[in-house]
């Protein structure tokens, strides 16, 4: 496998790669794939394979996660922190930018609107992603009793949600443990 | 200052480490870290997620950045400029951290068995989170005095315009499958401007 030439090309590919996606996670795969696999060959599609699979059971920022492995990959801790720090560094400086504007912008009635409809687009995306990854997990009645728990809680009390997660695996573990007691009885 | 900074820094820490399934589970945290606490305002941060979303980067970093920015604004620029490296390295660090063991010991730790079922109740726990934020802010937009959190039911105040807008892109992304993010929140912007101006 290739290397870098230098730590500032590999810090290059990734802020490009930080640019030029929108929305963020897996929507930066295929241009991550293309920059690091084909154009560059610094690791191969085995390491995507691994990091996607690693980012199912990890917590944290699905960019960063994928920036720090194949990183490290390709240059060891340097290149991980290289690597991280370009796939951020293009959002803090646009959206820095931003941040200095939003408020004149945000005085003018027709933006006051157009966020209006923002708002109903963004409540229309989390619906739908929740239904996305909906599809990624077997619902048996566990399954379901937990979601189900899960709305009910969220919505009509104010226990904090970390607790909601924790609770959530602690009771996948104790699941687990039910489980494995009923297949040694049978 | 910078004890404000630092206490934004944990809780950003925080949304980092125990953000399972991507940018939008994300957005429980928040709300629950960031406006239960009254650090901002609820219709501040999903105008921020409705930026975030269309402008390029992460969207958990773009969000750290803004609300880094937003948090320092009464200590001027340089401190706005400081607030967003802090929160985006503060939101990023865990991730940072937990693949840099992994890529350097071995991913053995997370083909254990107990990691594996405490994924089967969190990823169903995660996507109630993500279900009940989505159906918050719906009702939110269409009947603004409701709280079911603190139980209070107005229903006096309803946003006709809210409805409409919601309806219009429920339908438009049931007709058109593939339609990218950044593409329903332009069209979500058009059609806030239109309504609202013309009714």
């Amino acid at each position: 496998m290739k290397k870098p030439h230098h730590l500032l090309e590999l810090f290059w590919v990734f802020f490009k790669i930080g640019a030029m996606t929108f929305g963020g996670g897996l929507a930066m795969m295929p241009i991550m794939r293309r920059e690091v696999v084909e154009t560059k060959g610094w690791v191969n599609d085995d390491d995507i394979l691994k990091i996607l699979v690693i980012s199912e059971s990890t917590p944290g920022v699905f960019a960063v996660n994928a920036a720090t492995f194949i990183g490290y990959k390709i240059q060891g801790f340097m290149g991980a922190l290289v690597s991280t720090l370009g796939v951020i560094i293009p959002s803090l400086i646009t959206i820095s930018i931003i941040s200095f504007f939003i408020l004149q912008f945000k005085s003018l009635i027709l933006v006051q609107y157009a966020f209006y409809g923002i708002q109903a687009a963004v409540a229309l995306l989390i619906f739908k992603a929740a239904l996305k990854l909906s599809k990624k997990i077997h619902f048996d009645a566990f399954a379901w009793i937990v979601l189900l728990s899960s709305i009910l809680f969220a919505t009509f009390t104010q226990i904090n949600v970390l607790w909601l997660l924790l609770v959530g695996a602690l009771l996948g573990i104790i699941y687990g443990m039910i489980e494995q007691i009923k297949g040694a009885k049978s | 200052m910078i004890l404000e900074l630092l206490n934004l820094a944990w809780i950003f820490f925080k949304i980092g480490l125990f953000t399972f399934g991507g940018g939008y589970a994300m957005i429980p945290l928040m709300e629950s870290e960031l406006v239960g606490r009254g650090l901002i305002d609820v219709n501040m941060l999903y105008d921020f997620i409705g930026i975030a979303e269309s402008t390029p980067g992460p969207i958990a970093i773009n969000m750290a950045t803004f609300i880094g920015n937003e948090a320092m604004v009464q200590y001027g620029f340089l401190a706005r400029i400081l607030g967003s490296i802090v929160m985006t390295t503060a939101v990023a660090l865990p991730s940072f951290i937990i693949i840099l063991l992994i890529a350097s010991l071995g991913s053995q730790f997370l083909e254990s068995r107990l990691v594996k079922e405490a994924f089967k109740g969190l990823k169903p726990t995660v996507i109630g989170l993500i279900l009940s934020v989505s159906i918050g802010l719906m009702i939110r937009l269409i009947f603004p005095m409701i709280s079911f959190k603190e139980l209070v039911f107005d229903w006096s105040v309803f946003q006709f315009h809210n409805l409409v807008i919601f309806l219009i892109l429920v339908l438009l992304s049931i007709r058109i499958k593939k339609i990218s993010p950044i593409k329903m929140i332009l069209i979500g912007a058009v059609l806030g401007m239109i309504i609202y101006s013309t009714f």
